[in-house]
């Protein structure tokens, strides 16, 4: 790690060099060991059965950490899984665990929530460090400067046997966000426009390095957001350089290195910059003093605007392909061109998911609905991201401000963000929710999906229809 | 997995072409939990034909299918290679398979050989003609005989020295496991590690 000069490398190279056990020779891949190993219940059941028929052992239990988030209720969470598959994946995952010998946290345990919550909270996510897990949105991590990248069942099987991944090296691109957001605007809406911008398959084969002043004024939890979306744009990865607000977040916590560890990880993690004069193979700039708060009118993560602005028509796309998608989009979404977004009306808010059901994120959501009554007729769910996160809420009394104002306050997991609970949309029903995708029947079949951040979810919420903080009146 | 040489066994006439994987395996078998135990599900939907080949007794344990063009198009679902596996196949020989499905079969253990048309009316005819009867696959030669009928098979080098080997994607890495271990012993003191459990 120390002592070789090297050219100008991009921080996603660094982290890549530092994990290099074999090159890979003619086109060959890379084996990359693999520092963190998050599992859940969802992808890891066959990767067990392909160790149990091998013979083979998981190699490091103590680089591996499970919970159990995709299936699990938000109610009742003391009852029997009604569901059956929910319940077979929850009690094989908890059978493999203890087989195995892995440390789960199974519902209702207090470390219990979604894996990408859990794995910053408990400081085992870290600057340069590799981190995978069976999951599109392990891309979350990588908030921290961390490499951290979502695989499937084989790779998840791989892993646990060997710590290692076989990987083609990645092209490198620059998101340049600069300047001051204005008040209103967030994390959530600057990923946003960032897809709408490069489109939902412009960064294939990238890992995305996120970068500027803006993204430095961005907390932890902002840029786990960001990060936690560089999927929804076709994305492998994406990174954002760790500095002193990275070490603040880590410092105590439970995982975190200590005394001298602390004192020789610090100095490493300060090496962890793109270097001046480092090329990326793609750039990207965004403006952050002309963002607004965002919202997608489609079926795919890119296909969004600013609040502000209406509907598209299809004739507004030259591509015909586009066009085609956009008429389609349309039509699932039930929305017709021309229509002011912020007329739009929901039936359900969703307040949660690995994107946004943070500690900050739910405060954000508090600061707006705070005294104030939810739209009749609106359904309104809070979902922590962990255990830890609804307990922390509710020693800030939050749950008593979302009581108050209408919504649902629930336990801890992924939720409505993908239905694989009873949290679902009934078909038709519209919703504003903070997850990460807008897919047709994504949040149940039938329903319909609108991408927004905490901030706009909460206005929403009050006023039944799209709205951002700044549209609420003194009647509202 | 299991080193692979030859193959003796029955062998299955299956006249259809563009046989993609929701008909191998129907994706309401995929939210099972395991690995294996997927015999049932093969073919699943075509099984409820009493006059479905597969359902015949003399084609009850077969090792050996010959497939028409496009084996395995469709879904990337690592289930159809399951399935195949699991009825017992070892060998599909086909004039066409589609890329993601022949690369799961190679990592999986399941030949996937590559015969001309003529070669695949050729060993149909003799099978029809001899329903049940076995034929011999062997990889080190790329050849399928029946009787006095042979045919050559192709399959690329890398996966073929796989197969010879008894190698999956684990066994390969594994064969650096010396190289995995020499780099744990530089890993700084500081990375995480989640047992022991801390709590905040």
């Amino acid at each position: 790690m120390a002592g070789t000069t090297h050219a100008p490398r991009t921080l996603a190279q660094k982290v890549w060099d530092d994990h290099l056990v074999v090159r890979g020779e003619d086109g060959n891949p890379d084996l990359i060991y693999i520092d963190l190993h998050l599992v859940h219940e969802v992808t890891s059941p066959q990767a067990f059965d392909g160790l149990r028929q091998a013979g083979r052992p998981v190699r490091r239990l103590d680089l591996t950490i499970a919970t159990e988030d995709h299936n699990t209720p938000t109610l009742n969470i003391d009852k029997r899984i009604a569901d059956e598959t929910s319940r077979i994946q929850i009690e094989t995952l908890r059978a493999n665990a203890e087989e195995f010998g892995l440390r789960l946290h199974s519902l209702g345990d207090i470390e219990q929530g979604i894996v990408h919550v859990v794995g910053p909270q408990l400081g085992l996510t870290m600057p340069g460090i590799t981190v995978v897990c069976g999951d599109s949105h392990t891309s979350t991590h990588g908030a921290f400067g961390a490499m951290a990248m979502g695989i499937g069942t084989s790779e998840v099987e791989h892993v646990l046997a060997t710590q290692t991944l076989s990987l083609k090296p990645f092209k490198t691109m620059a998101i340049n966000v600069e300047g001051t957001l204005r008040p209103g605007v967030t994390a959530k809406d600057i990923i946003l426009a960032v897809i709408a911008k490069i489109g939902a398959n412009g960064g294939q084969g990238y890992v995305l390095e996120y970068r500027g002043s803006a993204i430095r004024a961005l907390s932890m939890e902002g840029r786990m957001t960001i990060c936690n979306m560089s999927i929804e744009a076709g994305a492998r990865a994406g990174m954002v350089a760790p500095d002193e607000t990275t070490f603040a977040y880590l410092k105590g916590r439970p995982h975190a290195p200590e005394g001298a560890n602390w004192d020789a990880a610090v100095e490493y993690w300060r090496t962890l910059v793109t270097d001046d004069g480092a090329t990326f193979d793609a750039e990207v700039f965004l403006d952050a003093n002309e963002l607004e708060p965002f919202v997608t009118w489609g079926t795919n993560p890119g296909q969004g605007s600013s609040l502000s602005a209406v509907v598209p028509s299809p004739d507004d796309y030259s591509d015909p392909n586009e066009r085609v998608a956009v008429e389609r989009a349309l039509e699932y979404m039930d929305l017709v061109p021309g229509t002011r977004l912020k007329e739009v009306e929901v039936d359900a808010v969703f307040m949660g998911s690995c994107t946004n059901s943070r500690i900050e994120d739910l405060r954000q959501f508090a600061s707006i609905v705070r005294g104030k009554k939810k739209a009749d007729g609106v359904r309104v769910m809070v979902v922590p991201g962990s255990m830890r996160v609804r307990l922390e809420a509710e020693a800030e009394g939050l749950d008593k401000v979302f009581e108050e104002f209408g919504a649902e306050w629930r336990f801890a997991g992924c939720s409505m963000c993908l239905g694989m609970n009873p949290d679902q949309l009934a078909p038709g029903e519209r919703c504003a929710s903070t997850s990460n995708r807008n897919f047709e029947g994504r949040q149940g079949k039938g329903g319909r999906t609108h991408l927004v951040s905490p901030l706009v979810a909460a206005a929403t919420a009050i006023r039944g229809k799209l709205s951002s903080p700044s549209d609420l009146t003194v009647e509202d | 997995m299991q080193k692979f040489t030859t193959v003796t066994g029955v062998a299955v006439p299956f006249r259809r072409s563009s046989v993609d994987t929701d008909q191998i395996i129907p994706a309401v078998f995929l939210k099972r939990v395991t690995k294996t135990g997927y015999d049932d599900a093969l073919f699943a939907n075509w099984r409820t034909d009493p006059e479905f080949i597969l359902n015949q007794p003399i084609y009850s344990q077969p090792k050996i299918l010959i497939a028409g063009p496009n084996f395995g198009t469709g879904s990337s679902r690592e289930h159809a290679v399951w399935a195949l596996r699991d009825f017992g196949f070892d060998v599909v020989l086909s004039p066409k398979f589609a890329d993601i499905f022949r690369g799961n079969a190679g990592k999986q253990g399941l030949l996937t050989g590559l015969i001309s048309e003529a070669d695949c009316e050729k060993l149909w005819d003799a099978l029809d003609a001899q329903p049940g009867v076995e034929m011999t696959v062997d990889l080190v030669e790329k050849t399928a005989t029946l009787g006095e009928l042979t045919v050559s098979f192709d399959v690329d080098d890398y996966t073929r020295w796989r197969l010879l080997e008894g190698l999956d994607d684990i066994g390969l890495t594994l064969r650096d496991e010396a190289a995995i271990t020499e780099f744990e012993g530089r890993r700084p003191a500081w990375l995480p590690t989640t047992i022991p459990a801390r709590h905040a």
